[in-house]
């Protein structure tokens, strides 16, 4: 009895509802992919749903085009984004917060909405859709994710160590080069993480944006869960097995803090 | 002789202008590069927002200034699945955003009273579906209502829900946890609250601002979901917002009434930005102030 | 049941925690009811887990603690008749000064005037009128002091339980918290148990001190006590300033150290035994060279102190004192040291060479500590392989290396004790055994160094078999 109610007074209990929730809700359908996807519809051990993916030249092909498309998008975001969170983070000005709030904003507002606003202004403009307007509207989608944390790793940096390397003979450019941007690999490495995770695994934008002329893996994996039933579900499982892995391999290699997927509940 | 009155600069002093001219310029051109960025990625907003006052049929096609199109929306003319779909966006958000709250929060006391070995376990597993694409949340969680023999409806995409939101809430309510004077559930405890007091009457308060940010950061996250959602609503004809968005545009083009909803939909989100970027700056100054 | 005259007996209380550390390592103690105990010690010496073992926050793993004369080990905090004021205050930040002081009376469902009454009259002992409906955060830290001090009095405890409560303000705050909270035991009348590592706070403020180290006792008694007769180096080098040396008890009130003869009032170590001798710098009478003087030396460097000034003086055998006077004697000034009979504090030597339990292993070579060492093939063939035997090694036998990798051991310098030509080291191996090492090296606490003991200082001699 006192051992009862000393186990409810230890507050390293009160987790465990949680942590029951998580297996059942997050571990059990991971290893439920895993299951669908070394299996047919009977249930029984293949590995068909992988020899099937890797025999058609067109899936394998997406999955290439996919992977090429993300990271153009991730390039370019970073590109764009780069100097845009530096001189966020570095200029004096009176509210760099509003500024910032600014640029991550349109985080805030469901992708969904804005993709189709995007596919109207290029409407409203005449421009044809097409690989041009995917690659727009991918940046456009994810600009503000690559941005954010690169700003607030430049922010949070100590301005004293820009002097203290001036301080030490170091001219404009070499201080951004030996201090600034060494400093700022992990806000990159987030961004990076950031963009490039949903873009490879996207699914719908493409179809907005390009008007069904080009399909992406997510688009891929999604109509093998829409129709046809249990052998398609098992080979959806397979697909969504590879995507795991990519997105396992990302954080692997991109989480030196693993705090990357954070940053996002770190605006709060 | 343009310069006569002036007495010729010294060197440095031509160094000096010369600085301050670059100076001046660099910081032109660099803010002229913020603005043309924030223009382009506020530009299809803006131009939806426009168009949301006026009744074309076609975005572009600018037929006069009305407000019929908020009148429909808000006067529910705007056709009854657009009603339901809205309808079932808040009530999906509120009902997962206050399970994800609660949850979160009773796991983040755990998780911060466990041992460093657990703590990290349980803070992998609560990043899996923070760091996993909406694609293979929504597939695993598809299969699995479909291995259990659940049939997928509002449940299913309450509980999908949770599922993504509650790691926010645990992330929001750590830092306070961590921030908190550790004795001060001792304190309680020491003056004659029992646990349970001293959970309602000193840590609960101490985490509500916490709790609140999750709770507004899962609301959104719920409203803003759509890959989720797709893979677990059925095919029982629920729709949220965002899926009926989705077959709107499949279908080609903006429904018009989706114009205005847009733009409250926007309006609401710089409201809530702007509230809990407030919260976070009092915050701050405040505990400045302390620290002086 | 004996009507017991203490209010808080722990009775053999050992804390051990989750990685197998000990915390509390077989602690006793008896506290009188109204007395104003100070338990001292550097950080990590188990004397906050003390205190939250009394307080409840804590069980201990073996013994009980007694309130009363009753067994409250296992009784939760929240029944205990005992108030914590915390070090950094833990008032609740979401209520303000009156509701924090009012927290507990409310939970005991005290009726309103009662409440108003009462904490009215706390915040009043505590100086704190006026403030009721203060937010806590306005506060400065010698206010929130006072309102965590107003909020544990209010209950009315048997027992006040203090934790470093004064340790987060400035010096000068400090001072006068300290006479205000020793006023505030007189009035109340309650028991106080006070934690600090400021020794000079717990001579001023208690009625008995218990220095505490390693989660070990190591003495109790009234300040002065504590202070002129230490029972080892330990509470010595820790409570006031010392010179603490090596010496020889020749005979009782006779002992020598420095090469020289002193007599002393300490008696009933027997003859010719080492001791350690403690002379505080405040004791030396210095002057200029002269016969009285009973050591001479040069002034190596004087300081002003404010009131006194503290000159390091070098023996020609190379013995250095600290020592204190209100005049000074600048350096290279020839002086002569004189110290009252008195005035020599003798302790017992509690070792005199390191030793350890070990095994004879095969290829002349012995087991200890963990590491397999090497010994003279004369020396190990007198054993059977296997043989367990005790190893000692004297402390200047131990040579210690900078870069760890040259030592057959690594360690961590744990305690620096500083003996007039020489320190005396504590380096604790990797393993968490101590290794005691005398060398004129300069070591810093906390420096990584490799161990070596070359083969010849290794003593090996049968276990002795009485039991």
């Amino acid at each position: 009895m006192k051992n009862l109610s000393r186990v409810f007074s230890s507050r390293r209990t009160w987790a465990w509802p949680y942590v029951l929730f998580l297996v059942l809700f997050v571990v059990l359908p991971l290893l439920l992919i895993v299951f669908y996807a070394f299996t047919n519809g009977n249930g029984q051990f293949t590995l068909r749903n992988f020899a099937d993916f890797f025999s058609k030249s067109e899936a394998v092909s997406t999955f290439i085009y996919s992977l090429a498309i993300a990271l153009i998008t991730t390039v370019i975001c970073l590109l764009l984004g780069y100097p845009a969170a530096y001189i966020m983070a570095m200029a004096q000005f009176k509210t760099p917060q509003v500024m910032a709030m600014l640029f991550i904003l349109p985080m805030w507002i469901n992708f969904l909405l804005r993709t189709i606003a995007t596919v109207e202004l290029f409407r409203f403009f005449g421009i044809p859709l097409g690989e041009a307007a995917l690659l727009f509207g991918m940046v456009y989608d994810f600009l503000p994710f690559m941005i954010y944390p690169i700003y607030n790793t430049l922010q949070k940096m100590d301005h004293s160590l820009i002097e203290a390397a001036e301080d030490l003979g170091a001219n404009r450019t070499q201080v951004f080069a030996k201090v600034v941007l060494p400093l700022s690999v992990p806000g990159i490495y987030s961004g990076i993480i950031m963009v490039f995770m949903p873009t490879v695994s996207t699914f719908a934008i493409a179809e907005l944006l390009t008007h069904n002329k080009v399909t992406l893996f997510g688009s891929l994996i999604q109509r093998s869960f829409g129709e046809g039933g249990l052998t398609m579900w098992n080979y959806g499982a397979a697909l969504s097995l590879i995507m795991l892995l990519i997105i396992a391999l990302t954080s692997f290699f991109g989480s030196p803090e693993d705090n990357d997927a954070n940053q996002k509940g770190g605006l709060l | 002789m343009s310069r006569t009155n002036q007495p010729p600069m010294t060197s440095a002093q031509l160094e000096a202008a010369r600085r301050a001219r670059i100076s001046r310029r660099r910081r032109f051109f660099s803010q002229t590069y913020l603005w043309v960025l924030l223009l382009v990625l506020y530009a299809p907003i803006f131009v939806i927002i426009i168009f949301s006052f006026t009744e074309s049929k076609v975005l572009g096609n600018w037929t006069g200034f009305s407000f019929h199109l908020y009148e429909q929306l808000f006067t529910g003319n705007a056709g009854r699945s657009l009603n339901s779909a809205i309808v079932n966006t808040a009530l999906i958000a509120l009902i997962s955003a206050l399970f994800s709250t609660l949850l979160g929060t009773l796991a983040a006391i755990g998780i911060y009273n466990m041992r460093q070995r657990d703590r990290k376990i349980i803070n992998f597993l609560n990043s899996i579906p923070m760091i996993n694409p909406d694609i293979l949340t929504g597939i695993s969680l598809f299969l699995l209502f479909v291995f259990l023999g659940i049939s997928r409806g509002f449940m299913t995409v309450v509980i999908a829900h949770i599922v993504f939101c509650t790691p926010y809430v645990v992330l929001s309510v750590m830092p306070r946890l961590s921030k908190m004077n550790p004795n001060i559930y001792e304190a309680a405890l020491d003056l004659g609250a029992t646990p349970m007091q001293a959970l309602r009457k000193v840590m609960l308060p101490e985490l509500f601002p916490g709790m609140l940010s999750g709770f507004i950061l899962s609301v959104t996250l719920s409203i803003d979901d759509f890959g989720v959602t797709f893979f677990t609503k059925g095919s029982g004809g629920l729709e949220t917002l965002s899926t009926f968005i989705y077959v709107d545009a499949r279908k080609g083009g903006l429904t018009p009434e989706l114009r205005p909803l847009f733009s409250v939909i926007f309006l609401t989100m710089f409201v809530l930005l702007l509230i809990i970027n407030w919260r976070a700056e009092r915050g701050n100054t405040k505990k400045q102030n302390n620290d002086k | 049941m004996q009507q017991s005259n203490y209010i808080i007996e722990v009775n053999n209380v050992s804390k051990q925690f989750e990685d197998g550390k000990f915390a509390l390592d077989n602690v006793s103690l008896s506290i009188r009811k109204g007395e104003f105990v100070t338990i001292l010690g550097p950080s990590g010496c188990g004397k906050t887990t003390l205190l939250r073992c009394i307080a409840g926050f804590q069980v201990a793993s073996s013994g009980d603690v007694l309130l009363n004369g009753e067994d409250i080990t296992q009784i939760p905090p929240y029944k205990r008749p005992v108030n914590t004021v915390f070090q950094k205050y833990a008032l609740f930040p979401h209520l303000n000064v009156f509701d924090n002081v009012a927290f507990g009376l409310k939970l005991k469902k005290f009726d309103r005037t009662t409440i108003t009454q009462k904490v009215k009259s706390a915040l009043k002992t505590v100086g704190m009128t006026d403030y009721e409906y203060r937010d806590v955060d306005s506060l400065s830290g010698g206010q929130q002091q006072r309102v965590a001090i107003a909020r544990a009095i209010v209950n009315q405890p048997e027992v006040l339980l203090l934790d470093e409560p004064l340790a987060a303000l400035d010096l000068k705050m400090r001072k006068d918290m300290q006479i205000e909270l020793k006023e505030m035991h007189k009035k109340l009348g309650i028991t106080f148990i006070y934690v600090t590592h400021d020794q000079e706070e717990a001579l001023t403020l208690s009625d008995r001190v218990v220095v505490m180290s390693e989660g070990k006792i190591q003495q109790i008694g009234t300040p002065s006590e504590v202070y002129n007769e230490p029972v080892n180096c330990f509470v010595a080098d820790f409570i006031g300033e010392s010179n603490i040396l090596n010496g020889v008890m020749l005979e009782d009130r006779r002992v020598r150290f420095c090469e020289h003869e002193f007599d002393c009032v300490d008696t009933g170590f027997g003859e010719n035994v080492p001791v350690d001798v403690v002379v505080r710098p405040e004791d030396w009478y210095i002057f200029d060279a002269s016969d009285a003087a009973q050591l001479t030396g040069i002034v190596q460097s004087c300081i002003f102190k404010g009131v006194h000034y503290e000159m390091a003086v070098l023996t020609p055998n190379g013995y250095e004192f600290m020592v204190q006077d209100y005049h000074a004697f600048e350096p290279g000034r020839e002086v002569g040291l004189l110290v009252k009979p008195e005035d020599i504090q003798v302790m017992k030597k509690e070792r005199l060479c390191n030793t350890f339990e070990g095994e004879i292993l095969a290829g002349n070579k012995v087991c200890f500590l963990d590491a397999d060492w090497d010994i003279p093939g004369q020396v190990a063939q007198q054993f059977e392989v296997g043989t367990k035997v005790q190893v000692t090694v004297g402390f200047n036998r131990i040579t210690l290396e900078d870069h760890e990798e040259d030592g057959l051991l690594t360690g961590v310098v744990h305690f620096i004790l500083y003996k007039g030509d020489h320190y005396h080291l504590t380096v604790r191996t990797d393993d968490g055994e101590d290794l005691f090492v005398d060398t004129r090296d300069v070591w810093d606490d906390g420096d990584r160094v490799g161990i070596v003991i070359s083969p010849d200082n290794i003593h090996v001699s049968p276990i002795s078999s009485e039991k």
